[in-house]
């Protein structure tokens, strides 16, 4: 099947964990082995070819800004925290840690925190997305498990999607459902969403429920289909939920909807509810996944094909991170500190008397305590907080008053980075050797296929080098990853006689070309017994968990009287520091944006700036006016970060409210205010130069074409502004320029040698010229007179404007599916047959639908 | 039915209305002062350029004014007219009756009174016989200075060089062509001419030729010196109306006509740049050749009104377009301006209260139909493509 060179891998992004067959010379595609994805990729892991570059990766270890030795760096690593324990205790230092790390690492940093700093500070980005899933997990089965596999989705009769946008967060999942519904018409979809998002297209129902409202319609599907059930779970959802209508009520939802939904629910033995971010990321996240696994459990539809609760994970390891325990309110290997004899065994086999023994610090409070000087040394390795933390302004103030901040990371340019003290270079995918875990239990090997660039090194490495040099050597002395999936593998074997699920002994003797060659194994799969694919068949042994509904921890106000809401687009991946590289996944999304509902929108014109206001800080982001958003809520995405779009980062914004079992962040559900946003001037820069995001009082950039894009905007006059970005252009060549100053009109285009360098446009309000015309000259090596006559009026003379793509993969614009569709295309399918759009990722094919239903019948 | 039209004066205007008439069926003399047949003035300068050779200048040849039908007599001034009599003495005491007269008698070049003005060697850029005489000098090469930035200094100049003098232009403003030009467009074309060795001296002032039996240079009034061979003077032109006003017609700056182009006398009327109408004279060959049209058709027995269009000049310029319409030197105006120095294009559009009142184009005048249709109209609608022409404003065409 694959050619010499071709190294079979895991995808970096999220959760669904598809296997990729990569090369060195970047070339990226889907596995057809490997049981996530059989070959299919989405458009985030269709580009990973365009984000190897080495632009902006940190590849030497920095002191204070200052390139430094290893050496000095690690000694000085050592030295502070060792002198921050000596003087404060182990609680005054922390570690935040990362669902991008691979298992070993993550291994190797419990261990170094909890084992040998005597810390259990050690928290995870995972608390920022399955930190709730955890929770429930462990009130219902005693341990952090999900029950079912991905083949579940396809043997259902009925998938349920809750709090999740399946269609761009996990496309190749959503793909497989879509691809079972099409062989299997009779099997419903059903999405329980505050949105309408592209998840919704051609569903069989959607309903809108009222954010934060999903444990009211849960324990009302509880209560309609075990009302006489005694138990304390069910006694509260039937006096909360008695019926259909209060149910409704509560939800805000229409009765019919609801009844339809519990009828369905009712008359299918086999269900699977899928739930995401907008179940887990809530101050009720950890009720609202017990509400969920509550109707499942007490109706018997878990554990067997085609039924189950299943929580689907972010990130490519949060799985990994969440089986070595590196959590701070976990120990380790699913060990837990309550569990008599459970710390003893950790003890014995790290070696570590000093081990940790209570939990530690959640992410929230772990950074309020490095603002309140509670921690005085921080180690953030793979991961953005000053970008991805609620009430994100504090966090960033916080770092900057720490003692001592440490980064470990591959990329150079994360905010976060910026912070830092000490950066210490990561390996990062594709340089990488280790394992991940998927949201199937699958493990599954990420493997090198590129050289480890400048002086950068495994995180496992790093950890371990600090380590020693604070005297645990012994403790830290492996040579490779394989040794560390060795002692993980078999602490999950040690004292375990089926009191713990996770359990992967029967890997615990893989030498190292084993590991090499390992291939996608699900746990549990213990020595000398059989391996389990379902647990919890039929919901014996789990419990019920009494959910009483709660409202979301802050309430809209007269002052804020919205409902942010935030969440992933379709072709950006966090804190873009991978997918930001690639102009293909900027063309879908390429600015940050507030989505609200019409009626919502008062003066706020579609596309003008809007700015979004919470107590804690604001942002200001491109209105996107929808009649799919629910009235009262807006959206706004996660990802822009200082590199990209200084005033859209939107965590400043979010509140920073907890839910009080998992510690997760309620990033779903943020009173605020929205008002126009005063500029006096909107325009953009084209430019073959980066120059950078702080162009403006508003500006986002991002690479469209061989060019970059700055979409700006300011406060002072047009004309100044339009001197100042000129000037911003250093490359050679002569000027063209149009400029009205009594419309606040000034366009100017810079051509060397006949080809275009940069263009500065600037108006009045945000009416300007379509960008992507003026983009595709950059291409060009000479343009042509008549181009260049039309340059500064922003578009050719025929007014033919290129299209945006509705496809990114295969790069195929609204036009010629239209034209398919006008050719007798009556099918997605057909129009992928006919065009190749939505062919490899699907995860346009929502948006093709669309296409298909505006043509009359 | 009247009986003969005559007309005074054998350029361009009275010819052109001289050819109307005779084609309306009327009886048609022209008597010109030059001598010669009847030859295209605006190309002259295509001429001293070496574009156009003698013969092609001549615009009605014997054949043609026999087909017509048009007595020509030219080589002959006219020395008084009797109104009362209907009578035109000419230079040699003979007598012409008239029915109706028009006077197309033209303009005459201004001369600077300075010393050493009447030098030989210095010439007026006006006729076919100066042209001559320029070439003359040019054989030998040597220097000319042209005093006079207007579009025919500038002519001249480029001519000039041409033929092989180093010309240097002598401008009293600070830019050229200062009545068409706004500063940026002058610069450009300062520049151009100075890329094809025309030097070009502004705010320059001369207060003497210098020279006895002929012109050896002049003197400015910074105190400079400059040699030449030959000076051209090309300051502006005056209204050619001794005639009318020694007839007692009324004539101000020119011969005071009415929208039928008829003067005080219903039986005289004037067109061309002798004739003064709403308080203009026109120093341009298409309002001329549209005044000569009315008074023709008038005289034919028309009810026809002038009715000036917007002032506008579309030249050629050492090879670049010029043109421009409406006020473009008035102050209370926006500007939008666009400029593309490398490929040598200059657009820029004055409106007042978002109407369109002047333009001036530079490098290529293609669209300046476009842009003469839209003066006077509101434009807000296309201030971000107003200046890209015709194509991006297809809503427009109609108006256009």
């Amino acid at each position: 099947m694959s050619v010499p060179d071709t190294i079979r891998s895991t995808c970096p992004y999220c959760g669904v964990g598809c296997g990729v067959l990569a090369t060195p010379a970047g070339v990226v595609t889907g596995d057809p082995q490997h049981p996530a994805n059989f070959g299919r990729l989405c458009s985030k892991g269709s580009a990973l070819g365009e984000t190897l570059s080495l632009e902006d990766r940190l590849l030497t270890p920095e002191i204070d800004g200052r390139p430094a030795g290893w050496d000095e760096a690690l000694d000085l690593v050592a030295e502070r925290f060792a002198d921050t324990i000596a003087a404060h205790g182990p609680d005054s230092v922390a570690l935040y840690v990362s669902g991008q790390l691979l298992t070993e690492d993550y291994y190797a940093a419990n261990k170094f925190a909890k084992g040998f700093l005597g810390t259990a500070n050690i928290d995870s980005n995972s608390r920022l997305c399955m930190a709730s899933a955890v929770a429930g997990h462990k009130r219902a089965f005693g341990e952090d498990v999900v029950p079912g596999v991905y083949e579940d989705l396809e043997l259902a009769d009925l998938v349920v999607l809750v709090g999740s946008n399946t269609a761009w967060c996990h496309p190749v999942v959503y793909q497989r459902i879509l691809a079972a519904r099409a062989a299997r018409p009779g099997m419903r979809l059903v999405v329980i969403d505050p949105r309408r998002t592209a998840s919704c297209e051609g569903v069989d129902l959607h309903l809108p429920l009222r954010p934060g409202t999903d444990v009211a319609l849960f324990s009302g599907l509880l209560a309609h289909l075990v009302g006489d059930l005694h138990h304390e779970a069910v006694a509260v959802a039937r006096a909360q939920t008695p019926d259909i209508a209060a149910t409704a009520a509560l939800c805000g939802l229409d009765e019919a909807d609801v009844a339809n939904f519990f009828a369905w629910f009712q008359a299918t033995p086999k269900v699977v509810t899928l739930f995401s971010q907008g179940v887990n990321q809530s101050s009720a996240g950890a009720d609202k996944v017990n509400a969920i696994i509550n109707v499942h459990a007490a109706t018997g539809r878990i554990g067997i094909p085609g039924a189950g609760p299943f929580s689907i994970t972010g990130q490519p390891n949060a799985m990994g991170g969440r089986e070595v325990g590196a959590l701070a309110n976990t120990l380790a290997a699913h060990l837990e500190w309550d569990r008599p004899g459970d710390a003893e065994i950790v003890r014995a086999h790290w070696q570590a008397p000093n081990l940790a023994m209570q939990p530690g610090l959640k992410a929230v409070d772990l950074f309020k305590a490095v603002a309140d000087k509670k921690i005085r040394a921080v180690w953030i390795i793979a991961t953005n907080p000053v970008v991805s933390l609620p009430e994100a302004a504090a966090v960033r103030e916080a770092l900057r008053g720490c003692e001592t901040v440490v980064i470990s990371e591959c990329v150079r340019a994360a905010d976060s980075v910026d912070f830092a003290h000490i950066r210490l270079p990561a390996l990062g995918w594709g340089e990488k050797d280790g394992t991940v875990t998927n949201s199937e239990r699958m493990i599954s090997r990420q493997r090198p296929f590129l050289p480890a660039p400048g002086e950068a090194k495994p995180d496992w490495w790093i950890i371990a080098g600090v380590a020693k040099r604070m005297g645990h050597g012994a403790a830290f002395a492996w040579q490779n990853s394989a040794e560390i999936f060795r002692e993980h593998a078999t602490l999950s074997g040690l004292g375990n006689t089926g009191q713990r699920i996770f359990n992967i002994s029967a890997l615990a003797d893989l030498d190292d070309a084993g590991y090499a060659a390992m291939s996608p194994t699900r746990w549990p799969c213990a020595a000398g017994k059989p391996a389990q694919t379902r647990l919890f068949a039929g919901g014996m042994g789990v419990r019920l968990v009494p959910t009483p509904h709660r409202t979301p921890a802050r309430a809209v106000s007269d002052a804020f009287p919205l409902v942010l809401n935030t969440g992933r687009i379709r072709d950006q991946w966090h804190t873009m520091t991978r997918t930001g590289k690639s102009t293909r996944l900027h063309a879908h999304l390429p600015e940050p944006f507030l989505q609200l509902h019409p009626d919502d929108a008062g003066t706020i014109a579609e596309g003008s700036l809007v700015r979004v206001a919470s107590p804690t800080g604001h942002a200001v982001l491109r209105a996107r006016l929808d009649p799919g958003q629910r009235r009262g809520s807006v959206f706004a995405p996660m990802h822009w970060t200082d590199r990209f779009c200084p005033a859209g980062r939107i965590n400043p914004v979010v509140n920073a409210a907890v839910d009080p079992v998992s510690g997760q962040p309620e990033l779903k559900h943020t009173p605020v205010r929205i008002d126009a946003y005063q500029a006096r001037w909107h325009g953009f820069v084209l430019s073959f130069e980066k120059l950078g995001a702080a162009l403006a009082d508003w500006c986002a950039i991002f690479p469209a074409g061989v060019a970059w894009r700055h979409e700006v905007a300011g406060h002072g006059a047009p004309e100044e502004a339009f001197a100042r970005l000129r000037d911003e252009c250093t490359v050679p060549g002569a000027w063209m320029v149009l400029q009205d100053p009594g419309s606040s009109l000034f366009r100017a285009a810079l051509i060397e040698d006949g080809k275009l360098r940069a263009c500065v446009f600037i108006g009045r309000n945000s009416e300007l010229p379509a960008r992507d015309w003026l983009t595709s000259l950059f291409a060009l090596e000479r343009i042509t007179l008549d181009d260049r006559r039309a340059l500064l009026a922003g578009r050719p003379a025929d007014g033919k404007l290129p299209e945006q793509a509705v496809c990114v993969c295969f790069g195929v614009g609204a036009g010629e599916i239209q034209a398919a569709i006008r050719g007798g295309c009556e099918t997605v399918d057909a129009v992928g047959a006919c065009t190749r759009a939505g062919t490899n990722c699907g995860s346009c094919r929502p948006e093709i639908r669309a296409l298909l239903a505006l043509v009359p019948a | 039915m009247a009986g003969g039209v005559v007309i005074i004066g054998g350029g361009p205007s009275g010819l052109r209305c001289a050819e109307h008439l005779a084609r309306a069926g009327l009886e048609v003399c022209v008597i010109g002062a030059e001598p010669g047949q009847p030859y295209n003035r605006v190309a002259l300068s295509q001429f001293l350029a070496g574009d156009f050779d003698e013969d092609a200048l001549i615009t009605h040849d014997a054949a043609r004014l026999w087909a017509l039908r048009i007595v020509f007599r030219p080589n002959i001034r006219v020395t008084s007219i009797d109104r009362v009599a209907r009578v035109l003495v000419l230079e040699h005491g003979e007598e012409v009756e008239y029915d109706t007269l028009v006077l197309a008698t033209g303009s005459r070049p201004f001369r600077l009174p300075l010393p050493g003005a009447d030098l030989p060697g210095v010439l007026m850029y006006r006729t076919l016989d100066e042209v001559r005489a320029m070439l003359e000098i040019a054989k030998g090469g040597g220097r000319a200075i042209v005093i006079g930035g207007g579009l025919l200094g500038l002519e001249a100049a480029v001519g000039l060089a041409g033929r092989g003098m180093a010309v240097t232009i002598m401008h009293g403003v600070d830019r050229l062509m200062e009545r068409q030009l706004d500063h940026a467009a002058a610069g450009m074309l300062s520049a151009r001419l100075r890329a094809q060795g025309i030097s070009v001296e502004l705010s320059a002032s001369t207060v003497a030729v210098t020279g006895t039996d002929r012109v050896t240079g002049v003197a400015l009034k910074d105190g400079r010196m400059m040699a030449a061979e030959l000076i051209v003077m090309a300051v502006g032109i005056r209204p050619e109306s001794e005639l009318a006003r020694a007839a007692g017609l009324v004539v101000e700056r020119g011969i005071v006509v009415d929208d039928a182009m008829c003067t005080s006398d219903p039986a005289i009327y004037a067109v061309g740049e002798c004739a003064q109408h709403g308080g203009q004279c026109c120093g341009l060959v298409a309002p001329a050749f549209a005044q000569a049209e009315i008074a023709a058709r008038h005289i034919a027995g028309e009810d026809v009104r002038y009715a000036p269009l917007a002032d506008s000049t579309a030249l050629k310029v050492a090879g670049a377009g010029v043109w421009s319409a409406g006020d473009i030197a008035v102050e209370d105006v926006e500007a939008l301006i666009y400029d593309d120095p490398e490929s040598g294009e200059y657009r820029k559009f004055l409106l007042r209260d978002h109407r369109l009142v002047g333009a001036v184009l530079y490098g290529e005048t293609g669209e300046a139909p476009f842009y003469k249709a839209l003066l006077g109209e509101d434009v807000r609608a296309l201030r971000g493509t107003l200046a890209f022409g015709r194509a991006f404003s297809p809503n427009l065409e109609d108006a256009a």
